[in-house]
């Protein structure tokens, strides 16, 4: 099924503005394949976390249309939609004294009816996500109780339970320390691996996004500049282009993945 | 069934309870014996606080007399008393009770802010400029009045019913998410709140300390025409609330992770929000602004119950018990003077609150 031609996550021209001197997002069309980690990069303010929300369905373009699978994002049923395509916004907030176990469990709601709310198998979804988050042992802890990269990862659980084919990410991993980074990037990678899921995820660290993701995807002002894997992509006139800064790459001799060493800023 | 997901097809059964649920055929709850236990002792306890009220007053009665009264038993003077004067008063307050709990439970939860209550929405302000407005002009003091023919209960739902318009049509272009709709319902609050100065100022005195008495929220001869309009918006709010209800729990977690697991905000933005004014209007319209409780019950429920928000059952319960309660109080303690139920509740809930914020900060911090 993955293999038709309206296959996969498409945004089709779309424009996104604020209102400001140049829109957040100008005719942008970009084709997310089944199946690939692809990482958007970018400068701050290039419009990279308005488009994988504007993807998700988080905000809504001015124009343009984004399809999944040959279907109108913004025109299909909420609740459908949600068991497919699922995005997790950038530091979110639980309230105060929620649990893991039940801030994991929303999750479940896109399959849920309002009489049956915590059926067998919502359990053995949530607690499949929280193994596999490594978060079963604080299943009963407070969110708010929990260091960043325990937290991240109970958000990234929740993302999980839910259960949808493709998952979009908006930083997961600010704030994080570089362990705790590598933890919920390797994590992304075993779900690609072992699932075969469509990930995109917004990151800032572009060795990082060099070192995890399948493509990568480069913004700036609103526009793509740059797209390809990451060999292809991260060389210093790229770096230059978008980034306004002299750097060298190198071949990473773990990952065989590009490596940045930034000089110094150009522009 | 979801063919691939980003977990296995088929998970294993979870090998541990992480959740206990009451589970029959295709119907599954979560279980929570805190929230059932909290629940069932306020609904006790406010069907006590009503059968000793029933039997105080000028004519006064035992609990056993009452009960028995309640059934059918008794002088006539007893059954007069009991069910044709206070019971419809009782009813009353615990009907408003229940509907102001539910509207703040509900304001809370949407705008993820401790201090959202219906009564910011102008819901309350425009019932209590209606209601201002015959009771000043009405001219019962004054001989010839031009609002004379108009009744109190029905002029404070007029008003409640444009001030709900007025926020409902700001409201749609500004977005309902949030905290959106309150700062509309402040603004406009305001406004008839400057209306009901506007109407005290240029009263005679005595129609000026009526209007006081309708403001401060009250139970005192209020009767089966009261009663009926709360009755049938909590029944009509329950239907409509009962699907729903569960998708609160995503709506704390932030509008765009709501969004993101399939609640359609617009709609239920608009049904959750419509349900609260029409809940605060009817009861504002009943009985005046008892606004308070829709901020003091649902905190009680929230913390009675340990959770993240109120339970709309729970804080439904524990705003009829206030509210009784208050009237009790408010009946006896300088009787025969009776007080507004609503000058009590503002008393003794707000001191009462803020004990119980101390106190669980206290608890949270050891």
């Amino acid at each position: 099924m993955n293999t038709s031609p309206s296959a996969g996550l498409i945004a089709r021209d779309i424009t996104v503005d604020y209102g400001r001197s140049t829109p957040a997002l100008d005719a942008v069309s970009l084709t997310i394949e089944t199946g690939v980690v692809t990482a958007i990069v970018g400068p701050n303010g290039s419009g990279k976390s308005t488009l994988l929300r504007t993807m998700g369905r988080l905000h809504t373009p001015q124009r343009g249309t984004v399809l999944l699978d040959g279907q109108d994002i913004f025109q299909r049923p909420t609740r459908d939609l949600a068991r497919e395509l699922g995005i997790l916004p950038q530091s979110p907030v639980a309230p105060e004294g929620l649990t893991v176990v039940d801030l994991v469990s929303r999750g479940r709601d896109p399959h849920r009816r309002w009489f049956d709310q915590w059926a067998r198998s919502d359990e053995a979804v949530v607690f499949a996500a929280l193994e596999r988050t490594g978060m079963t042992a604080l299943a009963t802890a407070r969110v708010d109780d929990l260091s960043g990269g325990q937290r991240q990862r109970a958000w990234i659980a929740l993302a999980l339970a839910q259960e949808t084919r493709t998952l979009l990410l908006d930083e997961p991993t600010t704030y994080l320390d570089i362990a705790h980074q590598l933890d919920v990037l390797d994590l992304v990678r075993t779900m690609h691996e072992e699932q075969g899921a469509t990930v995109v995820m917004v990151l800032h660290d572009l060795s990082m996004a060099a070192r995890y993701a399948d493509r990568i995807v480069a913004l700036r002002a609103g526009r793509i500049i740059a797209d390809g894997t990451p060999a292809d992509i991260i060389t210093p006139p790229m770096l230059r282009d978008v980034f306004d800064i002299e750097a060298t790459v190198i071949v990473d001799p773990n990952t065989g993945r590009p490596h940045v060493l930034p000089i110094r800023r150009t522009g | 069934m979801n063919a691939v997901g980003l977990l296995r097809a088929r998970p294993r059964p979870a090998p541990v309870v992480l959740r206990r649920a009451v589970r029959m055929g295709p119907v599954s709850l979560v279980w929570r014996p805190r929230v059932l236990l909290v629940t069932m002792a306020a609904v006790l306890a406010a069907v006590l606080v009503a059968i000793v009220s029933l039997g105080v007053g000028d004519f006064s009665l035992s609990p056993a007399q009452v009960v028995s009264a309640l059934l059918g038993h008794g002088t006539r003077q007893e059954l007069l008393v009991v069910q044709t004067v206070r019971l419809p008063r009782i009813l009353t307050g615990v009907a408003a009770g229940i509907a102001l709990a539910i509207a703040g439970a509900i304001m809370q939860t949407t705008a993820r802010n401790a201090l959202a209550s219906p009564d910011l929405l102008g819901v309350t302000a425009g019932a209590s400029a209606g209601a201002v407005a015959v009771i000043t002009l009405g001219g019962t003091a004054s001989a010839s009045g031009i609002l004379r023919e108009v009744g109190v209960p029905t002029a404070a739902m007029v008003g409640a019913i444009v001030a709900t318009l007025a926020v409902i049509a700001l409201t749609g272009r500004a977005g309902l998410s949030g905290i959106q709709p309150l700062l509309i319902g402040i603004g406009v609050s305001a406004f008839f709140a400057g209306a009901v100065n506007l109407f005290l100022i240029a009263a005679p005195i005595k129609d000026a300390a009526r209007a006081n008495v309708w403001l401060t929220g009250s139970l005192n001869q209020r009767s089966w025409p009261e009663l009926w309009p709360i009755v049938l918006a909590v029944l009509v709010s329950v239907l409509i609330l009962v699907p729903v209800n569960h998708r609160l729990q995503s709506l704390e977690l932030g509008t765009d992770i709501a969004r993101s697991t399939g609640l359609p905000l617009r709609s239920t933005g608009v049904l959750l929000i419509g349900v609260s004014v029409l809940l605060t209007a009817v009861a504002a319209a009943s009985v005046g602004p008892l606004g308070f409780v829709a901020l003091v019950a649902p905190h009680v429920a929230r913390m009675a119950c340990g959770m993240t928000r109120a339970p709309l059952l729970g804080a439904a319960a524990i705003g009829a018990l206030v509210v009784v309660a208050s009237d009790l109080l408010a009946r006896t303690l300088f009787a025969p003077i009776q007080l507004p139920a609503g000058a009590v509740i503002a008393i003794i809930g707000g001191p009462f609150l803020v004990g119980l914020l101390i106190a669980r900060k206290r608890r949270t911090a050891q």
